[in-house]
């Protein structure tokens, strides 16, 4: 009865778009941030202390890769692997510790949902957001790269598409299963899930690394198929390999996206 | 009548805490259960998290670096290179971790520095404690990371290891007296995002930590070589590889201890004027 209560309220007056709410909740977004523009502004800093650090401090350590068939330089190496890395950590900050934060301490979704918005509605702006400052980070790390010199294709400007699409599979997913956390301890697998991939995906060193069966294990992992996404955009050396890399990515984040609809009409709607 | 009164104050003077030792030591008790209802979930972040580092840098990344002893601070590998770099930052991180959002969540969230005041304990007491149990977690996740580092044979002896144990507390004092201070009087918890951002990363990556700092930039050199860590980067790794050069040493030593002592007379100040106003 409940059930059929809301779905049929839903469906009957339902005043806003799915375009227009996903704008609301970006504004809404802007707002809350608008007070904290330096958390803003310093997330993008990161990934390129990393850069600066490993790519060109390390870099006089190593003598530099083979990537397909050419030797590139170790920075060159490091950069999109960052990009990469920095587009995954940034989407997991906003849809693990953020997302968990407004379920269940200040009651944000509670609160959306006593408007028309739905479940979906809040999935959708909650990602959108997330990606939209990953896409700034992306575009910023993207300048960098060029002023050092580090891009050597004109394919390098679908780099930032890609970051978008690694923010989107990973949002996704971790939005669905912050959705099963009980409690900040929980936190502690995201780290172990996340962290061995920042340092085994060939971020900073090739798979070439690894014995057969790792290797095969690496290569099957999400951030691992973005890496490479982003070095052969950045090195221009495109193959159907970055085809699958492509559709693997925005599979992963359509799945997670049904899969927290559904988890927070069953939390917050039943 | 006489001899009641003087019972009397014998007996309030034996409830009071004999100096400052002792009145952090009553503390003890509140530690222990703080630790062990929290330990779990400190161990991936503790423990897991410095050995795929280890591994990642150390271990495969140093496969493709030549061990070349005049570009690697005198280390014959890579991984002895970083191991003790690697150590040092736990140390650092471990002591950012425990004085920035728990000091604040003792003074503002749930107050419960606010309570021990209340009872016979003093300030500086109530900080010493907290202290203690900061050099207690320094303490047992540098002593893992290095045992578990020993079988890799990048320890040149077990003197250097053991004095390299006890530069890690010496240098998580360091760093937890000052930023402990800066916590306790901080009215509001985003700062931290940029004390982490700005402060605890660059530290961690550009200290000599990953490379020799003579790798950077003439003026970045210059910075670096001023910041705490580089000093308990380097005396670690002097400690590890057995190279060990007394002068410097005994400057890096100095440094590392001034700061601990400043920090110190700074919190103390900070977070009495924050609570007894």
């Amino acid at each position: 009865m409940a059930m059929l209560t809301t779905s049929v309220g839903r469906a009957a007056a339902s005043p806003v778009s799915a375009g227009e709410a996903t704008g609301l909740l970006l504004y809404r977004n802007y707002l809350a941030y608008r007070r904290a523009w330096y958390i803003f502004i310093s997330g993008f800093l990161e990934p390129v202390f990393y850069l600066f650090s490993i790519g060109v401090g390390v870099g006089q350590l190593v003598t530099g890769f083979q990537f397909n068939g050419q030797t590139i330089p170790y920075a060159e190496f490091v950069a999109p692997g960052m990009l990469a890395a920095s587009a995954m950590n940034g989407s997991l900050l906003d849809s693990t510790f953020n997302f968990f934060f407004k379920l269940k301490y200040n009651k944000l979704f509670d609160q959306m949902l006593a408007t028309p918005l739905t479940t979906m509605d809040i999935a959708r702006g909650e990602l959108s957001w997330s990606l939209l400052r990953g896409g700034i980070y992306s575009a910023a790390f993207l300048g960098v790269m060029l002023a050092m010199g580090l891009v050597s294709s004109w394919w390098a400007v679908l780099v930032v598409p890609a970051a978008l699409l690694i923010g989107l599979a990973f949002g996704g997913v971790c939005m669905a299963l912050t959705t099963w956390m009980r409690s900040w301890q929980d936190f502690e697998f995201v780290t172990l899930a996340t962290l061995p991939m920042f340092l085994f995906s060939a971020t900073f060193f090739p798979v070439t690394a690894f014995p057969p069966v790792v290797r095969w294990i690496v290569e099957c992992t999400p951030l691992y198929r973005g890496v490479v996404l982003c070095r052969e955009l950045a090195t221009g050396a495109l193959s159907w390999g970055s085809a699958v890399s492509v559709v693997y990515l925005v599979t992963m984040g359509l799945v997670g996206l049904v899969v927290v609809g559904r988890r927070l009409d069953k939390l917050l709607l039943t | 009548m006489a001899l009641d009164h003087l019972d009397q104050v014998d007996h309030r003077e034996s409830s009071a805490p004999r100096g400052l030792l002792d009145g952090a030591g009553r503390l003890l008790d509140y530690w222990t259960i703080v630790y062990k209802r929290t330990w779990k979930g400190s161990v991936i972040s503790s423990f897991v998290t410095p050995l795929l580092y280890v591994l990642a840098m150390g271990v495969l990344l140093g496969g493709f670096i030549k061990g070349d002893p005049a570009k690697l601070d005198g280390a014959t590998s890579y991984l002895a290179f970083v191991a003790p770099g690697m150590v040092a930052a736990q140390a650092m991180t471990t002591a950012f971790g425990e004085v920035t959002y728990p000091v604040m969540g003792m003074v503002k969230w749930h107050k419960t520095y606010f309570g021990m005041i209340a009872s016979p304990l003093s300030v500086s007491e109530v900080i010493l404690a907290h202290l203690g149990f900061v050099t207690f977690r320094v303490a047992t996740t540098c002593a893992v990371f290095l045992a578990v580092m020993a079988p890799f044979g990048v320890f040149a002896s077990v003197a250097g290891v053991v004095g390299a144990f006890f530069v890690q507390l010496l240098l998580g004092l360091a760093f937890a007296t000052p930023i402990y201070a800066f916590s306790a009087g901080l009215k509001d918890e985003s700062a931290f995002a940029l004390v982490f951002r700005l402060g605890m990363i660059p530290l961690f990556l550009f200290s000599g930590a990953f490379f020799p700092i003579s790798n950077l930039d003439a003026w970045m050199e210059a910075l670096a070589r001023i910041t705490p860590l580089w000093h308990g980067v380097d005396l670690t790794r002097m400690l590890t590889l057995g190279h060990l050069d007394w002068p410097m040493a005994l400057v890096h030593v100095a440094y590392l201890a001034a700061l601990a002592v400043a920090g110190w007379f700074w919190a103390v100040r900070r977070l009495t004027r924050r609570m007894v106003s």
